[in-house]
């Protein structure tokens, strides 16, 4: 066996391939669920979060902050094990599936409120008093004229920032979620052929690699749009 | 002149943090009366503006709108505030939405109108400043006039009884001054009550009914034009009038 075959053999054996597949297919569908998921959950909390900082009532500021800094300085994968394998002491049992969501959301809406918030307080003060002047409540000033100007500022942070997270739903292997890794590992060490780990790899890259492009795109459509 | 006048302001006070900005200001509007309010920068005039609709909460005193005291507990300021306009020197029109957006969004979400109804004020109004033309327009297409009038029309469509301008033409080019000017006058004319915070002396003294002149927090001196602008009673109306006119 040559070098090359036997690097093939390694990488990317062909019945390995063919029988590994559907399990592949079924984790992309895994992780898309969760980082759809956890997308739409992370993004709106973390828009509430900072549409509720504005209010700057000191309890719920100090609050959002302290939450915010806690969850975006722990690694994602300790929360993740804190939650699965802490929770059930406390009597509170939920499913690997449920762990990853909550945990990835909560991540998620902790960079998104201060990416959010960062947008509200751009915002120049003269849009606040215009709303307020023509007899809009401060809720109504908030969602009619600041929000949907400070949120189209944060797009390109915000897209970024969503795709390193989603990436996470990997940390769902440790915790048995059958996501593209954990099928692959599984495969693996059924097969003791790293082939299965290489698909995984190329799942990454067909899910994601839209969706950096996506990314980019945005962020020049936004960036020029204010230039 | 009418009995009673369309605002009152009685004994004003305003301190930011330990500053005094205003030493009690006592002023007063009739209806249909167009008052200019001059003096120089930081004599609290603009200030004692954004405390007649509440943008700036007065630490004491009082201001009768309409017969009600807007500060008095109780008060619904929100409903007040559809009643008295305001336009700003940045206009701060609401860049994501498109003129007619700016112009029926109060109209939908405070006087909830129907959609169909907000817009055939906010096509009126904007029409009554000589934008129709500038309906689905965005504001960041337009010149600062056509945006001041703009802020204008988004001000009437709610059908005010008082508007206030607050330097309204500071931040224009010189060329596009008079389009503005002339809304104003023309507001004039339909008897609309203002209250004009402004650099414009020969505005002033060519549409004001009366100019007050402020100076240090209070009101020094006030009258028709005429007799402000040609024979001011106080040395310091004509320390400032002299300087302005240079």
């Amino acid at each position: 066996m040559s070098g090359f075959e036997r690097f093939v053999d390694t990488f990317f054996k062909a019945e390995l391939i063919v029988a590994t597949l559907p399990k592949i297919v079924s984790g992309m569908g895994m992780t898309l669920l969760i980082a759809g998921l956890v997308v739409l959950t992370g993004i709106l909390l973390g828009l509430a979060l900072a549409a509720l900082r504005s209010y700057r009532i000191t309890p719920v500021t100090v609050a959002i902050v302290i939450f915010a800094d806690i969850l975006r300085a722990m690694p994602p994968l300790v929360l993740v094990l804190i939650v699965y394998f802490g929770l059930p002491n406390v009597g509170l049992t939920l499913s690997g599936f449920a762990v990853l969501w909550l945990v990835l959301s909560l991540v998620l809406a902790a960079f998104a409120e201060e990416i959010f918030w960062a947008g509200i307080i751009s915002i120049r003060k003269g849009q606040w008093e215009a709303a307020r002047a023509t007899g809009l409540t401060y809720t109504a000033a908030l969602i009619w004229v600041i929000l949907p100007q400070a949120v189209r500022l944060t797009i390109p942070p915000l897209t970024n920032r969503t795709i390193a997270i989603t990436k996470n739903t990997a940390l769902g292997t440790v915790i048995g979620v059958p996501e593209i890794l954990n099928q692959a590992t599984t495969a693996v060490s059924f097969s003791g052929n790293a082939t299965p780990l290489m698909m995984g790899a190329v799942a990454y890259l067909v899910i994601f690699i839209p969706v950096v492009m996506l990314g980019r795109a945005i962020e020049s459509r936004f960036s020029w749009k204010r230039a | 002149m009418p009995e009673r006048p369309l605002l009152s302001a009685i004994g004003i006070v305003k301190r930011f943090g330990t500053l005094p900005v205003l030493h009690g200001i006592d002023f007063s509007v009739q209806q249909g009366e167009m008052v200019f309010i001059i003096g120089p920068s930081g004599s609290g005039k603009s200030t004692f503006l954004r405390c007649c609709n509440r943008l700036e909460e007065p630490d004491s005193g009082a201001m009768i709108f309409d017969g009600v005291d807007i500060l008095g507990k109780g008060v619904e300021i929100n409903t007040v505030r559809q009643r008295i306009g305001m336009v700003f020197q940045a206009f701060n029109l609401y860049p994501h939405l498109p003129v007619l957006g700016n112009v029926t969004l109060a109209l939908r979400k405070v006087a909830r109108k129907s959609k169909a109804e907000a817009e055939r004020i906010g096509r009126a109004a904007l029409a009554s400043v000589g934008l129709s033309d500038k309906v689905d327009a965005m504001p960041g297409t337009l010149s600062g006039g056509q945006q001041q009038r703009v802020a204008i029309a988004r001000a009437l469509a709610l059908d005010p009884k008082l508007v206030l301008f607050d330097e309204p033409t500071s931040a224009l080019d010189p060329e596009l001054v008079g389009s503005v000017l002339a809304v104003m006058r023309d507001l004039k004319q339909r008897g609309m009550t203002m209250v004009v915070v402004s650099h414009e002396m020969r505005f002033a003294r060519e549409a004001a009914d009366r100019v007050v002149f402020m100076e240090g927090g209070r009101i020094v001196e006030q009258g028709p034009p005429a007799q402000l602008f040609e024979a001011p009673r106080e040395p310091r109306t004509r320390e400032f009038l002299s300087r302005m006119m240079a």
